[in-house]
């Protein structure tokens, strides 16, 4: 248990094993805990215990999401997640993790991003839109999340909100191929070093180096990582959401188009559950004229996670049967939408991705906020 | 009231107020019963049955309040809260205020036609049945109400809102006693007092500080006091376990809701919880013999004269316990379901449920801080006013003089507080002897 504890504490995780009292509050709300192996209660108590199986067979330590369900819930402030993102680490130390997580890395180590593809081509989603150079002065940098910038099914999303920030007047800015995973999903499968040593230190020092009042990000897990773990210095953090709920609320983005389509929303784990950014989304969706917004039953604090967080976004898991994706792009259809609204690429990617498997892409369309806003603006965007 | 001895001050009329006015009035000396709602009676007025022994709380509990009304040596203050307290041990003045009833307490005979003629009847949340059942602006909290006397709540009062009844006060009308009296004022009181018994009570946490197990969200999940209210014959339902017309028949329960909680909620155990969770177990079985009953603890905690016993019966009654604190609940089709996991079995569980009860925890009253200021009180950590010594002073409160009863102290059940009500009786007469021989 010392080992574990005092690594954990090394590593700069607040873990704290001595306070639990195996209430299983943390199991009990831990989002894979039925369709997988992994029991985080009972790693605790083994932990504890110095009682712990060989890691290397312990793949279900690759299941957690890095919801923070469990570190939300836990009475007596364990942070049950940050044993997992522990004993990942000690993995990672050991070279002994899935090959498609390894690879991963090794995108972000060589072209600053894990799809592994060319930075020299990280902008070309931007073209034909006049995004200003964030050297050249801004008062708002975009941050793009890297799925954002090179994946076709979030680029819609990424153009749109740009679209959207330019029609309310915004001084954006962007760094187009000096920008950088921002490793919030690195430091979650437990390459520490790579996170602290190579993006913090060096992303930190990029994104100050702007002089930007607010970096606004397309991704919730930039948002988290940027926000609570960087440390930067002057600079407000915003999800892009934030953003487009203070344009709406001073003026200064106005909807006139109206979009006649049902559509309900998903909440992001790192937005909602984590950083407590439940109601601009809903503000942002509620304010399109003619869009009829209605919620899902597991919504907020509640909701349900789609599996796209922690590295999942890289590594299958031990189920690939009975995804929650799956059940969640249900729930969205049972409420009679026609489209599942996410604030999120990992949302987006794998509701998407749920909808296409279950066949039920003709009644449920998934699309980013900034997709449907963009529809509002007509013309002018 | 016999004028030639030191008094007593008690603040508070619960159970552990009553029990200390009776032994200091039986005793001999003058005593003050201060309650700020408009009956005594006070958190147990609202309880169905109690553990373990079953017996029904307003039936033992009804007699001490007609004691209460009827003692000579006993002013009970009603509908009145103190002020402040000056002076020191032995010769105390209190400030107490006197809120206007709008009834003339002298004329109103209890009879209750001024709320059945009230335009407001029926649709005034019933504060004293949780919020399950309406009432009018003029009203008794409940009907065993001592004293029995209607108040006009000046929050739902029409005229006292608004400044306009429609043409004519129904009220006023129907009342055979002209009691009705829009032109009170409230008073201000001085009390010569020796001593003092502070017994506010407790607060219940705010289940929508645990918003996992939608409370609010789904009318079905209720909190142990609102059960109490269902379970009660003189409750909303008459003691009917229903909820929207239909018996549930899948019942779930959860254990430490906001308590041993740091992170969230209050750092303590409440003490009473597992308790009573176990006798609203078996109230359900009692009332709806075929529903599956289903009770999720972290530890179970049945420290007190039978109550293991009573544990053991409940679970022969055919009440499951599974061990593992839920934490989620949420909707499938037609049924709750509450996420948990049974951690004997190492396994997640998705448990259905009509009708969730959440053991709510007991915290100090919302304005104890307030209070404690008022009357230059010291309260421990977590809120509740704290004892003198922990261990050889439990009843003495940090100011010489003022002594603790029940829950205001720290969580308890009733027969500790009537203990320790009986206690600071003791502590109090023991002051008021002295003053007595000055």
């Amino acid at each position: 248990m010392q080992d574990i504890q005092q690594f954990a504490n090394e590593i700069g995780l607040d873990l704290d094993l001595l306070a639990c009292i195996q209430c299983g509050k943390c199991s009990g709300g831990c989002p894979v805990s039925i369709t997988t192996a992994l029991n985080i209660r009972f790693l605790v108590y083994e932990s504890l215990l110095d009682a712990l199986p060989e890691l290397v067979h312990m793949e279900e330590l690759w299941d957690c999401t890095c919801c923070f369900t469990c570190v939300e819930r836990c009475p007596k402030d364990v942070r049950p997640a940050e044993l997992i993102i522990t004993l990942r680490n000690q993995l990672v130390e050991s070279g002994k993790i899935p090959g498609t997580i390894g690879e991963a890395l090794m995108g972000i180590f060589r072209q600053g991003n894990p799809l592994g593809l060319a930075r020299e081509d990280r902008a070309l989603w931007a073209e034909g839109l006049d995004v200003k150079p964030a050297r050249e002065g801004c008062d708002t940098l975009l941050f793009t999340c890297c799925y954002s910038a090179y994946d076709v099914q979030s680029q819609p999303a990424t153009k749109a909100l740009v679209r959207i920030l330019h029609a309310a007047g915004v001084d954006l800015g962007y760094l187009g191929t000096e920008e950088t995973c921002c490793g919030n999903e690195v430091k979650r499968v437990g390459e520490k070093a790579m996170f602290d040593e190579m993006l913090v230190e060096e992303g930190k020092a990029l994104l100050e180096s702007v002089g930007a009042r607010c970096i606004v990000t397309t991704s919730p897990h930039c948002y988290n990582t940027f926000k609570n773990e960087y440390g930067l210095e002057g600079i407000e953090v915003l999800h892009y959401t934030q953003v487009l709920a203070r344009l709406l609320e001073e003026g200064q983005l106005k909807l006139s188009v109206p979009v006649e389509k049902t559509v309900t929303y998903h909440d992001p784990c790192f937005l909602g559950k984590q950083n407590k950014v439940f109601d601009e989304p809903r503000a942002v969706l509620r304010a399109i004229p003619g869009l009829n917004f209605v919620e899902m039953d597991r919504i907020r604090e509640r909701s349900l996670c789609c599996e796209g967080g922690g590295g999942r976004m890289w590594f299958e898991g031990t189920n690939t049967e009975d995804r929650l994706a799956f059940q969640r792009v249900q729930e969205a259809v049972d409420t009679g939408a026609e489209v599942l609204a996410v604030a999120c690429p990992f949302c987006l990617a794998m509701l998407a991705d749920a909808a296409k498997v279950k066949g039920l892409e003709e009644q449920l369309k998934v699309m980013d906020i900034s997709e449907l806003v963009v529809q509002a603006l007509g013309d002018g965007g | 009231m016999s004028s030639d001895k030191p008094a007593a001050l008690i603040i508070g009329a619960g159970i552990a107020g009553i029990q200390a006015a009776l032994d200091i009035a039986d005793a001999g000396y003058p005593v003050y019963l201060v309650e700020r709602e408009p009956s005594v009676g006070g958190r147990m007025a609202q309880l169905d049955k109690t553990f373990p022994t079953l017996d029904c709380s307003s039936c033992i509990l009804t007699p001490k309040m007609v004691d209460v009304g009827q003692h000579p040596n006993i002013r009970l203050m009603t509908y009145a809260e103190v002020v402040s307290v000056s002076g020191e041990k032995g010769a105390f003045r209190a400030l107490v205020r006197k809120k206007p009833r709008y009834v003339d307490e002298e004329k109103c005979t209890g009879c209750g036609a001024c709320a059945e003629a009230c335009r407001m009847h029926g649709r005034i949340i019933d504060t004293f049945n949780q919020g399950l059942g309406m009432r009018a602006s003029i009203y008794v909290p409940f009907p065993q109400a001592v004293p029995l006397i209607y108040t006009v709540d000046p929050e739902a009062c029409l005229y006292l809102t608004r400044g306009k009844c429609g043409n004519t006060f129904k009220c006023k009308d129907a009342c055979p006693a002209d009691a009705i009296d829009f032109e009170q004022k409230e008073k201000l009181v001085e009390l010569d007092v020796a001593t003092v018994i502070v017994a506010t009570g407790f607060d219940l946490v705010d289940p929508a500080t645990k918003p996992e197990f939608g409370y609010g969200v789904y009318p079905n999940v209720l909190t142990g006091l609102e059960f109490e209210r269902l379970s009660s014959a003189s409750g909303p339902t008459a003691g009917k376990i229903v909820l929207d017309g239909k018996e549930p028949e899948d019942v779930v329960f959860i254990h430490c809701v906001g308590s041993r909680d740091p992170h969230g909620g209050i750092p303590y155990c409440s003490r009473i919880c597992c308790m009573y969770t176990a006798k609203h177990a078996h109230l359900v079985r009692d009332r709806l013999p075929d529903a599956r009953i289903t009770v999720f603890y972290i530890d179970m905690r049945a420290f007190g004269k039978g109550y293991e016993e009573f544990y053991d019966r409940v679970k022969h009654e055919g009440v499951l316990y599974r061990r593992g604190e839920p934490s989620e609940v949420y909707r499938r089709g037609e049924k709750l379901v509450v996420r948990a996991e049974d951690t004997l079995l190492r396994r997640t569980v998705e448990v259905e449920a009509d009708m969730v009860v959440l053991a709510t925890a007991v915290v100090p009253r919302a304005d104890e801080a307030q209070l404690a200021e008022s009357l230059s009180l010291e309260r421990s950590p977590e809120g509740f006013f704290r004892e003198a010594h922990p261990k050889i002073r439990p009843v003495e409160s940090s100011r010489a003089g003022f002594f603790l009863a029940g829950c205001c102290q720290g969580p308890k059940d009733i027969p500790d507080t009537v203990a320790q009500a009986k206690a600071a009786a003791a502590s109090a007469m023991v002051v008021l002897a002295a003053a007595n021989r000055a």
